[in-house]
């Protein structure tokens, strides 16, 4: 009976010693990802407004940061998101062969290459960064994509760097970026964003 | 320009065991130019190390910074303030860069964060080959501006041997690209140049004491030394 009431006691330690090790390991429930977007503003960043004019749903986990092109994404704006804690990160550029620069879209997936070998490097899952192709008009693909990546991030789980509270990944960047940044909103005095050109009949372009 | 390549990141962390403040320092000259050791590079490797210690618990400090060529005492002096606040220096300019940082620093800890390889050049966007073995004792002119010591394989002074077939090289390099054989190079361009008799000249050994082999060199140029 001794012997049953040692092998109880020992099964019992032990599951205690487990439910402890579960308790520590790092739990996908509940977690909210934090992920930054890198937009470019001919495609991607239409394609968002679109879905918001289509009344798409996708998830308030992603944070957009506005380029003129992701040509203009650099391989420390991806670390730094990363180091700044955010769980994922994407860019969404121009539809290959497309590219209002005709060729941003390019070195960007190039850049993010290099930063999935460099992820690997440090020991981080290479699929928290990810390159999309999409044009304006791909709204519903925008909407889709934002869904999708979100849903890998969270079986992923959180950033291993994370800080446990007040952190805001996408803020670090954007100081990080200082003008290869576009702002959100145009200024707020009444100049156009875009200076209006008149072309005069028979001038020559 | 010297070109460098970046150690594996695992040798690199590892050189931070032990230290909680690191500083990466690049330099912004040929490792600059070369993508592998200017300030961006830094940066980058600044940022993989706190991702790293980061993700592994650790209180690590890191930090950036860049000298304008670190292989002058002058503008190690623009660094000097924050070098002095790390005990450990990841240097990633080239083999002169991280001597000049160790020497004017000393005894601060200075370590190599890449491999310094060659003297190269750009032959396209981001592709570097190997021009010059810094020998001492030039004979390109001899050799089509060729240089035979630092592309013929064997660095024959009286190519090429038998080993040379269409062109190429009987040694293949490490990444299995095969090689142009450098005196079927200089035979072709000594022809174009009417010069082909210099191919039959011969060239006596090379002396090898105004190289490497004759120990550490110094050059003095008396005319321009500070009054």
């Amino acid at each position: 009976m001794a012997d049953d009431a040692d092998r109880t006691k020992l099964t019992v330690d032990a599951l205690s010693a487990v439910a402890t090790a579960v308790e520590v390991l790092p739990t996908n429930e509940g977690f909210e990802p934090e992920i930054i977007v890198f937009a470019c503003h001919y495609c991607a960043y239409a394609a968002a407004d679109l879905a918001g004019s289509m009344r798409l749903q996708y998830p308030t986990n992603i944070r957009m940061i506005k380029l003129p092109c992701t040509g203009k994404l650099e391989v420390i704006h991806l670390l730094k998101a990363l180091e700044a804690g955010a769980d994922g990160v994407y860019a969404a550029g121009c539809l290959e062969g497309q590219c209002h620069y005709l060729e941003g879209n390019l070195w960007a997936r190039k850049r993010m290459g290099h930063v999935k070998t460099l992820l690997e490097e440090v020991g981080m899952d290479p699929r928290r960064v990810e390159m999309f192709n999409m044009s304006s008009a791909m709204g519903p693909l925008f909407a889709q994509t934002a869904r999708d990546f979100t849903e890998r991030i969270r079986n992923l789980g959180p950033n291993p760097v994370r800080p446990r509270d007040g952190f805001e990944p996408a803020e670090v960047v954007r100081a990080q970026m200082g003008d290869a940044a576009l702002p959100e909103a145009p200024p707020d005095d009444d100049t156009p964003a875009v200076t209006p050109v008149t072309v005069e009949e028979g001038s020559k372009r | 320009m010297i070109t460098a390549e970046r150690k594996p990141f695992d040798e690199i962390y590892a050189m931070t065991e032990g230290h909680d403040e690191v500083l990466v320092a690049g330099c912004d000259t040929c490792v600059a130019i070369c993508l592998t050791g200017g300030e961006k590079e830094a940066e980058i490797l600044a940022s993989e190390i706190s991702i790293k210690a980061k993700s592994e618990g650790r209180e690590l400090k890191v930090e950036h910074t860049a000298a304008i060529r670190q292989c002058e005492w002058e503008y190690l002096d623009m660094i000097a303030d924050k070098v002095g606040e790390f005990p450990l220096v990841l240097s990633m300019g080239c083999g002169i860069g991280i001597q000049s940082m160790a020497e004017k620093f000393s005894p601060k800890l200075v370590m190599p964060a890449v491999n310094t390889n060659m003297l190269g050049m750009p032959q396209e966007h981001a592709v570097w080959l190997e021009r010059c073995a810094a020998c001492g004792e030039c004979v390109i002119g001899e050799t089509a501006g060729i240089c035979p010591v630092v592309r013929c394989s064997k660095s024959l002074m009286n190519g090429p041997c038998g080993g040379s077939h269409a062109g190429l090289c009987e040694v293949v390099g490490p990444d299995q690209e095969e090689t142009e054989c450098a005196w079927a190079l200089i035979w072709e361009r000594l022809k174009a140049q009417g010069r082909e008799d210099l191919m039959f000249a011969n060239r006596p050994p090379k002396d090898w004491s105004k190289s490497s082999s004759g120990g550490p060199r110094k050059m003095v140029r008396e005319e321009a030394k500070p009054i």
